[in-house]
């Protein structure tokens, strides 16, 4: 059995040994209900789509899934388990990775619990289910590259507190680096180009055209690489400074 | 086989391990004494390939450290100072994440498992969670998953700290009775420990290597060596003992009355003594010959240290 795989069942059980998982799939479920319904008006929109809820997302996750990702380095730093997981024959990237994973799966496993809105959609009219389901994977996709973010700030701080607000922060700053309200702010003195590689950094500006259904390959590309760069930051992190 | 040539560490501008240079046999039970702070734990953490040395260099089994770490870790059990364990986990679960990772599979991991927990007597608390446990038991766990692999190698950071004195010699009970060909490095700070133990000791104060030899070699350095103790039935006059050949010095405890005489280097005093004793018909109750106190060699060589 490959490490990264007993790594991650650990991990995995782990969510669901303390109440972090319960807590946050429940969370996650009534806040995605809350903002579909109250404030996105999926009925009244009368429209057979999920957009009012993958709308939503990229600002759910942007507190939830750091609040999440927290504790995965800052706890082994804290209990004093990361001397002996480094100490076991596994490798940095093979603890990074089952870590990871763990968390994603955890995520999609609360993205797949909110079937009942895809049911009732499918109850009320006709929708696309193929976008649906692209729509799914996109936002699984996003939440990957927040929980990227959080577990390199999770990596780089002992304590929990502190990897949530950083998490949070730098969330935060590639969200709105997309949004209407910056863009627009900066509109006047940055030239278009420069504007343009500003939007293109943002998780919103990539998932918008995925909670629509289109999966094009360069929003794909984003959020993989984007993935990749920020644990690469983590295990920098990691193997720099393990002892501290 | 260990080997260490000029180790150091520096955090920062202060230095935890000063240019410490030692190989370990198979077979070596050795003890690493030392007051708080004198690098024992920093050593430890580098032969385990966690910590990188600042200089000099660490081959176990013919392999460098900064070549295969990895490989080189497979051949180590190692307990942690305090320990760690993932808190959330039960004993058992635990043991079966250590068992994986270190490659055990079947047949064997079953076995194994049921060893350790039999050998460490975890079986009353197999199913409850490791944080719940107490110290002693957390200490257990981390000894049990240190031994799980039957490691050629094995590195224990205090392992007898928090345990009562029953589980105290269970353990080192335990680290005797692994098999004659392993190597074995445990920590402490207690001294009776690496008598009981282990069969070479070495002291580390600031990071330097003090002393290296057998428990026996740091006992003979004590000034207590071979001294006589004595305690007379009535009041009596002992300026005699004083003038027997051989003795080199006299002490008198003022509080329990006892009268250590020290003999010169070579000279067994037990006999001379009792003649003298028997000689005046003297009521002595108490009469023996000292070990060799530890403590106060300890004291005296990682005093000189602090300087």
């Amino acid at each position: 059995m490959s490490n990264i795989l007993i790594l991650f069942r650990r991990e995995f059980a782990s969510f669901f040994a303390t109440p972090v998982a319960y807590v946050f799939i429940l969370i996650f479920l009534m806040l995605s209900g809350v903002f579909s319904f109250y404030v996105g008006n999926l009925y009244e929109r009368g429209q057979a789509d999920l957009l009012p809820f993958f709308n939503f997302h990229p600002w759910l996750y942007l507190f939830l899934v750091p609040a999440m990702a927290m504790r995965t380095w800052s706890e082994e730093r804290k209990s004093g388990t990361i001397e002996l997981l480094m100490t076991l024959p596994v490798t940095t990237f093979e603890a990074m990775m089952g870590k990871f994973l763990a968390a994603w799966f955890v995520l999609g496993l609360s993205l797949l619990l909110t079937f009942p809105l895809w049911l009732t959609v499918n109850y009320l009219g006709n929708p696309d289910n193929g976008i649906i389901l692209a729509a799914y994977i996109g936002s699984w996709l996003m939440a990957g590259a927040f929980l990227a973010v959080g577990i390199c700030m999770s990596a780089l701080s002992k304590s929990q507190v502190v990897a949530f607000i950083l998490a949070v922060v730098v969330c935060f700053l590639f969200v709105l680096s997309g949004s209407n309200i910056v863009l627009e702010a900066f509109k006047g003195w940055l030239p278009p180009i420069l504007l343009d590689t500003l939007a293109s950094f943002s998780f919103l500006t990539h998932f918008e055209a995925m909670a629509k259904g289109v999966l094009a390959l360069d929003d794909v590309g984003y959020f993989l690489i984007a993935i990749g760069i920020w644990l690469y930051g983590g295990f920098l992190a990691i193997e720099q400074k393990k002892a501290e | 086989m260990i080997s260490v040539k000029n180790l150091s560490k520096k955090f920062g501008g202060f230095t935890a391990v000063d240019n410490l240079s030692f190989e370990v046999k198979p077979g070596d039970i050795v003890g690493f004494l030392g007051p708080n702070g004198a690098g024992k734990s920093t050593t430890m953490k580098m032969l385990t390939g966690f910590l990188e040395p600042s200089g000099g260099e660490i081959r176990i089994a013919d392999m460098a450290m900064t070549d295969a770490s990895k490989k080189i870790q497979r051949r180590i059990g190692y307990l942690p100072e305090g320990a760690p364990a993932y808190g959330d986990m039960t004993p058992i679960q635990f043991l079966n994440f250590i068992a994986d990772i270190r490659g055990l599979k079947g047949e064997r991991k079953t076995q194994r498992i049921r060893e350790v927990i039999q050998l460490i007597e975890l079986q009353d608390v197999l199913d409850r969670p490791i944080e719940n446990l107490s110290k002693g038991f957390k200490r257990r766990v981390g000894l049990a998953q240190a031994i799980l692999h039957d490691p050629e190698i094995l590195i224990l950071d205090e392992p007898t700290d928090g345990l009562d004195p029953n589980q105290k010699h269970q353990v080192r009970e335990l680290i005797q009775n692994l098999s004659k060909d392993k190597i074995v490095i445990i920590s402490t700070h207690i001294l009776e420990e690496v008598t009981a133990v282990c069969n070479r000791a070495m002291i580390i104060a600031a990071g330097k290597m003090l002393f290296d030899a057998s428990p026996d070699a740091l006992q003979r350095k004590s000034r207590y060596y071979k001294a006589v103790t004595l305690h007379f039935g009535q009041l009596t006059d002992i300026s005699g003992l004083a003038e027997l050949k051989g003795v080199a010095d006299m002490e008198v405890d003022r509080d329990s009355g006892r009268v250590t005489l020290f003999p010169e280097e070579g000279v067994d005093l037990l006999e001379p003594v009792s003649a003298y004793i028997k000689d005046r018909a003297l009521q002595v109750d108490t009469l023996y010959s000292e070990q060799g106190r530890l403590d106060d060699v300890f004291r005296q060589m990682t005093a000189e240290v602090k300087g």
